[in-house]
């Protein structure tokens, strides 16, 4: 079973690299950008019996750090 | 009484020896090093310390690797029993990923790699770890860090001040951390974490040596406990 994990900063939590990346964005002449948020995906190719509940684990254990990072499961096929 | 340390190395730690010559450099006994994969610290041990580097190359994020690695079970344990454990730099970034330590060490809000030596405020000296300096006296360590922009949410920031949890405070804030924070304690105050690196201030020829009274109080402390 083929899983992505979507990571990326929370609301309210400065993303100084989004924001490198929204200048660059602008400096090569595209407007109407209003905000980037960079984060980052993670695919997994897991056992088709793995629960819910396990790659929930794994986001909150490792794949993500909570404190500053929401996720979001997204099962491929 | 010999002052037993543990250095932990970590694949991509480089400040291990820095820190070892530091805590040899006061106390007079050399520290034992443990590497990340062995499953047990030694027996009976005064002091662990967290060194900085890039384990695992910041794989993932910064420390998230190595707060997972073997050897950090047996911190987590001694940590809970009270053992004094010190994280600098990337030691920090371990203990905040391990849960030892509230928060998140993020991007420096400059995105560039800060390396040069800032100034310091002793926030709370009641401490382990802070009792050789003043309240309020400012001290000159050196950062090297392109992840030390601190970070908690304001609940958790409130409840670090309000209990003396904040350590140490830059004088100027070099990386967007959260009201200015350099270093923080955990609740019992036998676990400390600080971006800045005082094992490179111990020597004249560091150019400082402020770093110098943390390792001595620490081991006085102990010494007389």
């Amino acid at each position: 079973m083929k899983i992505r994990v979507h990571v990326s900063l929370k609301p309210g939590v400065l993303d100084p690299q989004g924001r490198a990346v929204h200048h660059a964005l602008e400096g090569l002449g595209f407007a109407g950008v209003d905000d980037v948020r960079v984060g980052r995906m993670i695919e997994l190719d897991v056992a088709n019996d793995t629960s819910d509940d396990a790659l929930t684990e794994m986001c909150e254990k490792l794949l993500a750090n909570t404190v500053i990072e929401n996720y979001r499961i997204e099962k491929v096929g | 009484m010999s002052f037993r340390a543990a250095v932990i190395t970590f694949p991509g730690s480089n400040c291990d020896r820095d820190m070892a010559v530091a805590i040899e450099k006061v106390s007079g006994t050399a520290p034992i090093r443990v590497w990340h994969g062995d499953a047990h610290l030694p027996e009976d041990l005064d002091f662990i310390a967290l060194p900085g580097g890039f384990s695992y190359g910041d794989y993932l994020r910064s420390g998230a690797m190595a707060a997972n690695s073997p050897i950090m079970r047996s911190v987590k344990r001694r940590a809970e029993r009270g053992v004094p454990v010190l994280g600098v730099c990337n030691g920090f970034q371990v203990l905040t990923e391990a849960g030892l330590l509230p928060g998140a060490l993020m991007r420096n809000a400059g995105q560039t790699f800060i390396c040069r030596t800032v100034a310091l405020t002793v926030e709370n000296s009641q401490t382990l770890f802070t009792g050789g300096y003043d309240n309020g006296q400012t001290i000159r360590i050196p950062v090297a860090h392109h992840d030390g922009n601190y970070f908690a949410d304001e609940d958790t920031l409130d409840r670090l001040e309000g209990e003396g949890r904040v350590a140490f405070r830059y004088a100027e804030n070099c990386n967007g951390s959260r009201r200015d924070i350099a270093g923080v304690l955990n609740a019992a105050g036998n676990v400390l974490g600080m971006m800045p690196h005082p094992e490179r201030a111990v020597d004249a020829a560091h150019g400082g040596t402020d770093g110098l009274a943390l390792f001595e109080n620490a081991v006085k402390a102990l010494a007389e406990a």
